[in-house]
């Protein structure tokens, strides 16, 4: 049984697992159940100037039956009071001293008041902040959350007045509405940030009410745009976690990862890809408090099966292997590979090579009138897609082939001195409509 | 009605689980279950249509390639056609569930009143049909498409040939074959029931009237089979057994019943018996089970509903005293030279209290014969070509008359196939009879 405990930035946590800011971190009550359910923590839902919320907050979107692949809010921060808050994030750090809470905050912005919501947080016990730089709608408008978290100076800025004031870790919680996220997370990082969160919601509309016309979530006659997360945003989420923690100017900032996690393959590739704890939220919204069980477990035996006796073995393991594609070998070779034992004749394959692809699949109705399907080595470049709208596990794999190729990158080949030929592509397009 | 258990067919899906299964539905390329159907039904296509909201769609999808899709989403034997072939068989899934699926599509068009297809302006030809059953329904109702004038004559009481009157209750019910029969009138097609050709109308003012003929007159009675003691009471006609059903149950508790053959209408029979409370139902097939025509999971729904199978028996002769009291068989088996054969001294009486012959039905060859043009083969089927043409340049045939009974989508299949061969014909030639 792997050791899962881990250290965000000074913070304690008896595990990597921790509930994003967001409604299943509303009250206390919740918060303690959450602890009780095997989460290791949890970020408050942001503190902050009084507000009220709207009725019909979330809309969604669902794929093949596949119910909320996309959640979308349009709820703004607590709409409790700072004193309720604060009495309850008491006792919870009194019945849970070894769990990690930490309080996301968002105040307009001048010193004074986040040194004095920093203060009194603090006073209540929290093991850390995080600064809410994300929050795309209704609180950018008023001049917080995105509006800062979009402009790296004002981040910079804020988050070293959140520093001056604060003794326990601050955390960023930065946005992905945002052309280079690095250039922010290099922003928290100069502003004395211990660590950054992300990402926030996406700017969304999920959709629109077809008999009404007004997108959802419905409000009236009217709709705005949300913030948008669940399943869907997990590889936007993954590629920002990645850049940042690839990024020499923010090298060993810890990063807590968040966005459409819900597994624990899901926190095990945040992890690779630099992530010291996740932050889950749409996943409980839709199941509740439960699913860490499955993460926690999974997880443990996933690092027993790779021999590693602390997660903190796992972190950052795949960084590296991200790398731009001017640096990819570019005469590594994979062909397609049918196990017609366990092809069950859909046809799916063919027709997604033959419009979507290369071309490279033949097929032909057999005898027993079956779709029989095979690829055609010469025409297959190798792209995959057969194997992922292949319904059946394991029946389509791309194998590698070897020929004795040079590894070589494009700028290597692009260069003066080639280390070796290009191995040959197949050629498409030679006929229209042909035979 | 009986309320029976089992006894009415499956309701109709709800949205919420016909969403669910939709969304399971694979879209295979070239797929199997659409080259599975007589009709061709665009199958991936309805199925995605019901899981993407659009009703309208998928009913029109369906109704385009089987005017008869909602009796056809009941009756057809699915298990070996659309749904036999789904992949998801292979994939050790259950397969989707298209018969239902199909049903809830079209049932809103079907029976409610949509409008979907709208009629075309007339082409002043005229086309009779003869025989309101589902060949004759799927010939009308494309050729009403075209814009032909259509008339149809069924000596039944009811339009809707077997349908009506031939389809075990727990498949389809009676009022849901009428109702589609009057979703084809909708579409412009008249109607004549209770009119006999040959008798209430001559086929000379047939021909006369119509610019071409489609004969879908489908199959007679079963005959008798010759036994000692087959005009006792309690000895019916299978199908005059399920005929007499669709308008009024019976009760059958008490009843011992015996129903002789192997084919579909003796496994209907012998459900329909079991169903309707009869205390001991054998079904009496002279072979053996993997030789029996009727399909497998009909066989199951049998066993599972508590019917007897007898095989290797060949009734010799019913036993009574007004009424049946026995059906006395010998056994049979396979002689040296191959050929099926009584057992010497194996005689064995079955106390029974009715006796129903499922044993193949009679071919209409003296009403066919009286056509010029028409030929009919050995087993007494009607002779067409790929077009559905009989020997006859303006006859037609089509349904269980030519191929000597199958499924009603078959029926359909030949009705549609028939209608586009006439179009094609009555379009090219010149006006005039």
């Amino acid at each position: 049984m792997a050791d899962l405990s881990v250290n965000m930035c000074g913070i304690d946590s008896p595990n990597p697992f921790w509930l994003a800011s967001a409604p299943p971190t509303n009250t206390g009550d919740q918060i303690a159940r959450a602890f009780d359910a095997g989460w290791g923590g949890a970020v408050w839902k942001t503190l902050g100037e009084p507000i009220e919320n709207v009725y019909s907050r979330y809309s969604s979107i669902d794929v093949n039956g596949q119910k909320i692949v996309g959640l979308n809010n349009i709820e703004l921060i607590t709409d409790r009071s700072l004193e309720m808050n604060l009495i309850e994030i008491e006792e919870v750090k009194r019945r849970y001293p070894d769990h990690a809470v930490v309080v996301s905050l968002m105040v307009e912005s001048n010193a004074d008041a986040w040194d004095e919501i920093i203060k009194q947080v603090e006073q209540a016990g929290a093991d850390g902040i995080e600064l809410n730089f994300g929050c795309p709608h209704g609180m950018s408008e008023r001049g917080m959350g995105a509006a800062v978290g979009q402009v790296p100076d004002y981040t910079c800025d804020i988050t070293g007045w959140a520093k001056a004031s604060a003794t326990v870790p601050v955390l960023v919680k930065l946005t992905p509405n945002i052309t280079d996220i690095r250039m922010a997370a290099r922003a928290a990082k100069n502003g004395g940030a211990d660590g950054v969160s992300l990402i926030n919601t996406i700017n969304s509309i999920t959709g629109v009410d077809l008999d009404n016309f007004v997108p959802r979530p419905v409000v009236g006659d009217k709709s705005s745009h949300g913030g948008y997360c669940g399943p869907a945003v997990k590889p936007i989420a993954l590629n920002m976690v990645a850049s940042i923690a690839a990024d020499p100017f923010t090298e060993g900032l810890p990063i807590s990862g968040i966005g459409g996690i819900a597994t624990w393959q899901d926190v095990a590739e945040y992890i690779l890809l630099g992530s010291t704890t996740i932050q889950v939220c749409t996943a409980v919204m839709h199941y509740g408090y439960r699913i860490v069980e499955d993460m926690a477990e999974g997880l443990s035996n996933y690092l027993d099966s790779k021999g590693m006796a602390s997660v903190n073995e796992l972190r950052g393991l795949s960084v590296a292997k991200v790398t731009d594609w001017q640096d990819l070998d570019i005469n590594y070779v994979v062909k397609a590979d049918i196990d017609q034992d366990k092809c069950i004749h859909c046809g799916l394959c063919y027709v997604a090579c033959q419009d979507g692809a290369h071309q490279a699949i033949g097929a032909e109705r057999s005898e027993d009138d079956k779709t029989n399907v095979w690829i055609i080595e010469d025409a297959c470049v190798g792209c995959n897609l057969c194997s992922l709208v292949c319904p059946v596990q394991g029946c389509i794999t791309m194998e590698e082939r070897e020929f004795g190729q040079t590894h070589m990158t494009w700028n290597e080949y692009t260069s003066d001195a080639s280390p070796g030929d290009l191995y040959p592509r197949p050629k498409h397009g030679v006929t229209i409509g042909g035979d | 009605m009986s309320t029976k258990l089992g006894f009415a067919p499956l309701p109709t899906m709800t949205a919420d689980e016909a969403l669910s299964e939709a969304h399971r539905c694979l879209m295979c390329w070239d797929a199997p279950c659409t080259r599975a159907c007589p009709t061709s039904i665009d199958v991936p296509g309805f199925i995605k249509r019901i899981a993407h909201d659009d009703l309208v769609g998928s009913a029109r999808t369906i109704l385009d390639a089987n005017i008869l899709g909602a009796s056809c989403a009941r009756v057809c034997p699915t298990e070996v056609l659309c749904a036999g072939a789904c992949v998801l068989n292979e994939l050790h899934e259950r397969p989707i569930d298209i018969g239902r699926l199909q049903a809830f599509a079209t049932d809103d068009v079907v029976f409610g009143d949509l409008g979907l297809f709208r009629s075309v302006e007339s082409t002043g030809r005229s086309v009779g049909i003869v025989g309101a059953g589902p060949a004759g329904l799927a010939c009308g109702a494309e050729l009403a498409r075209m814009g032909h004038d259509v008339v149809m004559y069924d000596a039944n009481e009811k339009p809707g040939g077997l349908n009506t009157y031939g389809v075990a209750n727990y498949k389809m019910d009676q009022q849901t074959a009428i109702r589609e029969v009057s979703f084809v009138e909708s579409l412009g097609v008249e109607i004549r029931s209770g009119t006999a050709v040959g008798a209430d109308v001559s086929l000379d003012d047939l021909f006369k009237n119509h610019d071409a003929v489609f004969l879908g007159v489908g199959l007679g009675a079963v005959p008798a089979l010759g036994l000692d003691g087959e005009d006792l009471n309690g000895v019916e006609d299978a199908l005059e057994f399920i005929a007499a059903l669709r308008s009024a149950s019976v009760d059958l508790t008490g009843q011992h019943v015996a129903v002789i053959g192997g084919g579909n209408t003796a496994i209907d029979s012998v459900t329909q018996a079991a169903l309707l409370g009869a205390d001991r139902v054998y079904l009496v097939y002279r072979r053996g089970r993997d030789e029996m025509k009727a399909y497998p999971h009909d066989i199951e729904r049998a066993l599972t509903n508590g019917v007897d199978f007898i095989h290797w028996s060949a009734p010799k002769r019913i036993e009574g005293d007004g009424s049946v009291s026995a059906l006395v068989c010998d056994r049979t088996e396979y002689g040296s030279d191959g050929k099926l054969q009584t057992t010497e001294g194996s005689e064995y009486a079955i106390p029974v209290s009715m006796v129903l012959r499922a044993t193949g039905q009679e071919k209409r060859r003296s009403f066919l014969e009286q056509i010029d043009g028409v030929a009919v083969d050995a087993s007494g089927r009607v002779t067409v070509d790929d077009q559905f043409r009989t020997g006859n340049d303006r006859i037609w045939a089509g349904g269980d008359c030519v191929n000597g009974g199958k499924e009603v989508v078959n029926a359909v299949a030949h009705g549609k196939a028939a209608a586009i061969d006439i179009d094609r014909v009555l379009q090219s030639s010149p006006r005039g009879k």
